[in-house]
């Protein structure tokens, strides 16, 4: 397995964040992690991108334990974390913004080249190349954090929440790009809400409540699971 | 690129470097003249040293975002310093400031980076009252550095320091200074400087060491404190650790806020004006409102943040200070 963790527990002082969960990813597949609120979504992927430290577990990343690896290690491995919130560079331009997301590259041509793959799918931002970030909107904020992930041309692009705070035409419009992405050979773990459209467009996913994996399965079949439905679905 | 716009900027360089030739010939003329007589020619050389150690300080918190109220003690390592050396050593020629000038600038970079280790990891708030302990403890050294080093003075001062500092000891570091933080902003660490500034989170989700660059921006900011006050230590001749006290680093503090964060063009015209008003007042104002200049220049302060809050120039800077591929 390309992407394995086991076991994993997380706590922010007394509270428990994570309690041992288990989860796995196969190179090229999108999977997703729903569920609601505070339900710890958001710190499975802080801790496999070293942002946090957990209380235990392995994570186990194309054969190597990348558990006590420090944040800037990991990013290159080939891991990219678009964070919650996009958390853009707000007082530089959308070009270093770009250019920060190849910070670790030194290749003059793969950064052009990555460059140029993230304008053909964000052709909106080489219109604002020279804008300070902090000036997009929201939907374009959530384009230039994803395009940051992808110029250093990842194996994995972890997605936090990318509908949130987005009108229904611009999530479609995400949820495409995602597609396309995952479609040209990176593959996807997806922290969502909007349980909907990520079953739609994922492979397999992870149902998570209060710090545990309760469901796991296909996509499509939890999309028809009763309790899934009625949970998350609103029907 | 097209060929034109690199012989524009070939020739704009060009430019600079004579108007920079040229102020030092004017300058160095009208002094030698007698025309500036020797008290404005340290006044002068004051505004260079002051210039030197606001680079430093907008490096550590203007370009990389770490708030520190220490830089006088890495001003006053760096003046004690080069002045044992040079006055232990008793070296008369001002060629060799350079000595003085190295050790201070290597030791203030040490110092920086044992102590920047355990608290850059502090944010904002924690960090600034770190930096300000770490501020008050030096200066105590200093005021009790005369039972290890009598040389040294303690409370009563050094006295005896060769006066080597020269107009053009000053420009020099001055123009090395600018250069030197301009080519590190526009490069890949630099950005990854900024980038901590910006956002710590995003910086290390896209690899950014981000302790690794917050300690490099603050050694480098210190060394630039160290040998301005290297500068300072032979430019007065006496040093007393009152000259390093904390007010010293929110002197420093209001010259980089003042010019605006992350602007070199700004801490450059800030901390000329600055030097100048304080003593350029001194002259102007008759004695008996003399003691009203202190109160000018904060009432200045607080009309440029009311009407400017992002300081004189704020992010933006001089033509010549640009380079680079900001946008391919």
């Amino acid at each position: 397995m390309w992407l394995k963790i086991e076991n994993l527990s997380v706590s922010y002082g007394m509270i428990k964040a994570l309690n041992n969960i288990s989860f796995e990813l196969k190179q090229g597949e999108i999977v997703t992690l729903i569920g609601a609120n505070g339900a710890g979504k958001t710190t499975v992927l802080n801790t496999i991108s070293g942002l946090i430290k957990p209380n235990q577990g392995t994570i186990i990343f194309n054969q190597k334990n990348i558990l006590n690896f420090a944040a800037h290690k990991i990013a290159g491995l080939g891991i990219a974390h678009v964070p919650e919130g996009r958390k853009p560079f707000p007082n530089l331009s959308v070009y270093e913004n770009l250019r920060l997301g190849a910070y670790l590259s030194n290749d003059k041509d793969f950064i052009t080249q990555g460059l140029s793959k993230v304008f053909k799918s964000f052709p909106r931002l080489h219109e604002r190349i020279k804008q300070p970030a902090g000036t997009l909107s929201g939907g374009e904020l959530q384009m230039l954090a994803m395009a940051r992930g992808l110029v250093s041309q990842p194996n994995l692009l972890m997605l936090d929440e990318p509908s949130m705070g987005l009108s229904p035409i611009l999530v479609n419009e995400i949820f495409n790009i995602i597609k396309d992405i995952n479609s040209s050979g990176t593959s996807i773990l997806l922290v969502e809400q909007n349980a909907n459209m990520a079953l739609n467009i994922a492979s397999r996913a992870y149902v998570l409540e209060t710090g545990k994996i309760t469901l796991e399965g296909n996509a499509c079949d939890l999309l028809n699971d009763p309790r899934v439905k009625s949970a998350y679905l609103g029907e | 690129m097209t060929s034109i716009s690199n012989i524009k900027k070939q020739t704009s360089k060009i430019k600079i470097i004579l108007l920079v030739i040229l102020f030092y010939i004017v300058l160095q003329l009208l002094m030698s003249a007698q025309i500036i007589n020797p008290y404005w020619q340290q006044i002068i050389c004051y505004a260079g040293v002051m210039t030197i150690s606001a680079l430093g300080l907008n490096l550590i918190y203007g370009f990389t975002g770490q708030f520190s109220l220490g830089h006088a003690a890495f001003f006053g390592i760096g003046a004690y310093t080069s002045a044992f050396i040079i006055k232990s050593a008793n070296f008369s020629n001002p060629l060799l400031l350079i000595i003085g000038l190295i050790a201070g600038c290597i030791l203030a970079g040490i110092i920086a980076l044992l102590i920047g280790l355990p608290i850059l990891r502090l944010r904002s708030d924690y960090l600034a009252i770190a930096t300000l302990g770490f501020g008050i403890i030096v200066k105590v050294l200093f005021d009790n550095a005369d039972a290890v080093f009598p040389v040294l003075g303690g409370s009563r001062g050094m006295v005896g320091i060769p006066q080597l500092t020269t107009f053009t000891w000053v420009l020099v570091i001055v123009i090395l200074a600018v250069l030197i933080l301009r080519n590190l902003i526009n490069s890949a660490p630099g950005r990854a400087l900024v980038s901590v500034r910006e956002d710590e989170i995003a910086s290390e989700a896209v690899g950014v060491n981000t302790t690794k660059y917050k300690t490099l921006g603050f050694v480098i900011g210190s060394m630039f404190a160290g040998i301005a006050g290297a500068l300072y230590a032979h430019l007065y001749a006496f040093l007393h650790p009152q000259n390093f006290d904390f007010l010293k680093s929110i002197d420093v503090l209001l010259i980089v806020v003042l010019g605006g964060m992350a602007s070199i063009s700004g801490t450059l015209i800030a901390a000329v004006v600055w030097v100048l008003i304080l003593e350029g007042l001194r002259v102007v104002l008759p004695e008996a409102v003399l003691d009203w200049r202190l109160v000018i220049y904060p009432l200045l302060l607080i009309l440029i943040m009311i009407f400017k809050p992002t300081g004189i120039f704020g992010g933006k800077e001089f033509k010549f200070l640009h380079y680079g591929d900001k946008n391919e």
